[in-house]
């Protein structure tokens, strides 16, 4: 459903993104991974329009969607969440998600009954009325998800939503996540909660410095040692087996 | 009350001043807090809505306002076409004014003293267009009655002011309960999140600006109508453009109310320092200033936030 082309960025003299090519097949959830700098944000901006790439190209359901305004690749179905939270403040959770579900209702009343619904499958049918701003970390991390996924997208991209979250906390969003993938969403999400990760992908790419350095499942890439070196530097997975080899 | 009826029954009763206010001093001060009211709510379609402080709104004033006298002492054309045409033209600079703007990405104090800027273009334009009068301005001919938009009764015009300002007024509950004021909202708060889930926020903006310079163009044709006589200082000067954020911004922006109330008080608070001090030149201008800084100050959500709790409630889906 997705395919990225030698897609690129460049700022300045730092390429964020550096020729990454993969496949995204529908109906699955996949993860991104890859240290704090790997450009895994830039990437999720690169596909959603947020940043011209540099080079390569962008395919969303068969069309090329490189360079494509942020508002039609989440009309065609794309839809990317922030790992800053931009929760529009000032605003009731029902009026932020009700924004998300206009996307393909027009009416008003139906749209904010949609966001109930929607606040629901969240968990955040209890703080529908509330002031967006007075939400916890946890709390605007579920809106963010909640207003992507009132548009009814095809492909939805979390970017770190389970950042900031106590464990109990992760607990709870993980079989949110998995239900939406169950209601037919592929999902695509950066996580570097790696248990959320192990329990959630079904398949993961990792990044580091804007390049793809591993492919597979989860379980295998965290015993990947080119990964390894990845997140803990240089000689690191040398010095694992080896200490392995000593006990 | 629903928000709808609370309105139409303010206005009914704004219907009957009027028959009340008998001293043609008093009416005319109504008169200008209705027009007040309804530059301000044109305002704050922009402004407090879609998020776009516009410090140049005399420009679609003044649009409506000369096209409505340029129509008639030049081609004759019946006022109440020039008040139709006003009010499109001024929808249309408006849309022109965003496009280029908008298109740029110009945001914030950018797109402010950019629009300040187009107003004071117009000024300079409509002061040396012979066509328009030039810097005499123009005078359009006495001839009262309701054919020729004109009206010896100053009861008549505060009407027509009303109507304009109710259309301009359930514009704005239009807004509250639509798809569109929905999106003008999340472009106002966030405009990079709100285009992550599919608002166009440039078309956003754009109807936003073709609204505001609807009602900013009628506002604009009866203006002319009630003077008879326009020049470029008027029309384009700062003086429009002022009146009508203060009101906005004392009123409460992204309010449906604020900008009556807003009207009410500062007209309130201008007649009763004309009263205290006798007219002294500038004194309307400090007591707006000082306004101005206490609002933003203690109450940065205008009047209208002193009547509403928060969160700010919801009306309850119909369905
Ligand atoms: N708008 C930008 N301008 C300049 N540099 C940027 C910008 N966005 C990201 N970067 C840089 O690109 C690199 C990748 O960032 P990012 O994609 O946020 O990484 P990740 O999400 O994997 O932590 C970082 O070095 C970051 O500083
Ligand atoms: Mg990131």
């Amino acid at each position: 459903m997705l395919e990225l082309r030698h897609l690129s960025k460049t700022f300045g003299g730092l390429r964020a993104v550096d020729d990454v090519s993969l496949t995204l097949a529908e109906g699955s959830i996949a993860a991104l991974i890859g240290p704090n700098g790997a450009g895994k944000t830039t990437l999720f901006a690169l596909m959603t329009g947020f940043h011209p790439p540099s080079g390569g190209s962008v395919h969303f359901l068969g069309h090329d969607v490189t360079g494509e305004k942020p508002f039609r690749i989440a009309r065609a179905g794309m839809v990317r969440t922030f790992q800053i939270v931009q929760p529009f403040a000032g605003q009731t959770v029902r009026e932020n998600i009700a924004v998300g579900a206009h996307l393909h209702i027009a009416d008003r009343a139906a749209a904010l009954a949609k966001a109930e619904e929607v606040a629901r499958r969240v968990g955040l049918a209890d703080r529908l009325d509330r002031d967006a701003a007075d939400l916890t970390v946890a709390g605007r991390k579920r809106l963010e998800v909640a207003r992507a996924l009132a548009t009814e997208p095809k492909l939805l991209l979390l970017d770190e939503v389970m950042a900031g979250l106590n464990p109990s906390e992760i607990r709870d969003v993980i079989p949110v996540i998995r239900a939406i993938r169950d209601s037919g969403i592929t999902i695509l999400l950066i996580e570097h909660v790696m248990q959320a990760v192990m329990e959630l992908g079904e398949r993961a790419w990792v990044l580091n410095q804007g390049r793809l350095i591993a492919e597979g499942a989860p379980r295998a890439l965290a015993a990947d040692p080119v990964v390894i070196e990845a997140y803990l530097g240089q000689g690191m997975a040398r010095r694992l087996a080896k200490g392995r080899g000593d006990a | 009350m629903t928000r709808l009826s609370l309105l139409l029954v303010v206005f009914a009763a704004l219907a009957l001043v009027p028959l009340v206010v008998t001293s043609e001093f008093w009416l005319n001060v109504c008169v200008l807090t209705l027009f007040s009211a309804l530059i301000g709510q044109a305002w704050n379609i922009l402004g407090g809505y879609a998020g776009q402080f516009s410090f140049g709104h005399a420009l679609f004033f003044g649009v409506g306002a000369y096209t409505v006298a340029a129509l008639q002492v030049r081609l004759g054309v019946n006022p109440w076409i020039g008040l139709v045409l006003g009010g499109a033209l001024g929808a249309a600079v408006a849309v022109a004014v965003g496009w280029l703007t908008f298109r740029y990405g110009l945001r914030g104090s950018y797109f402010a003293l950019v629009t300040l800027a187009f107003a004071e273009v117009f000024r300079i334009l409509a002061n040396s267009i012979p066509w328009l009068g030039a810097g005499e301005g123009m005078m359009i001919k006495l001839a009262a009655g309701p054919g020729m938009l004109q009206f010896k009764n100053l009861a008549n015009y505060y009407w027509l002011l009303l109507a304009m300002t109710l259309a301009c007024f359930l514009a704005v509950w239009w807004l509250d309960r639509s798809r569109l004021g929905a999106r003008m909202l999340a472009v106002r708060d966030n405009e990079d999140a709100a285009a992550a889930i599919g608002v166009d926020a440039f078309a956003v903006k754009l109807q936003a600006m073709a609204l505001s310079g609807l009602f900013m163009g009628l506002a604009g044709v009866f203006y002319a109508q009630r003077y008879l006589y326009l020049d470029p200082g008027l029309a384009f000067g700062p003086t429009e453009s002022v009146e009508a954020l203060l009101v906005a911004i004392v009123g409460g922006i992204g309010s449906l109310f604020g900008p009556l109330l807003g009207a009410i008080v500062l007209h309130a608070l201008s007649e009763a320092a004309q009263a205290a001090l006798g007219g002294l030149p500038g004194a309307n201008m400090v007591i707006y200033g000082t306004v101005l800084v206490l609002m933003v100050l203690f109450l940065p959500r205008g009047l209208a936030s002193l009547f509403r709790q928060r969160p700010q409630p919801v009306e309850p889906p119909d369905a």
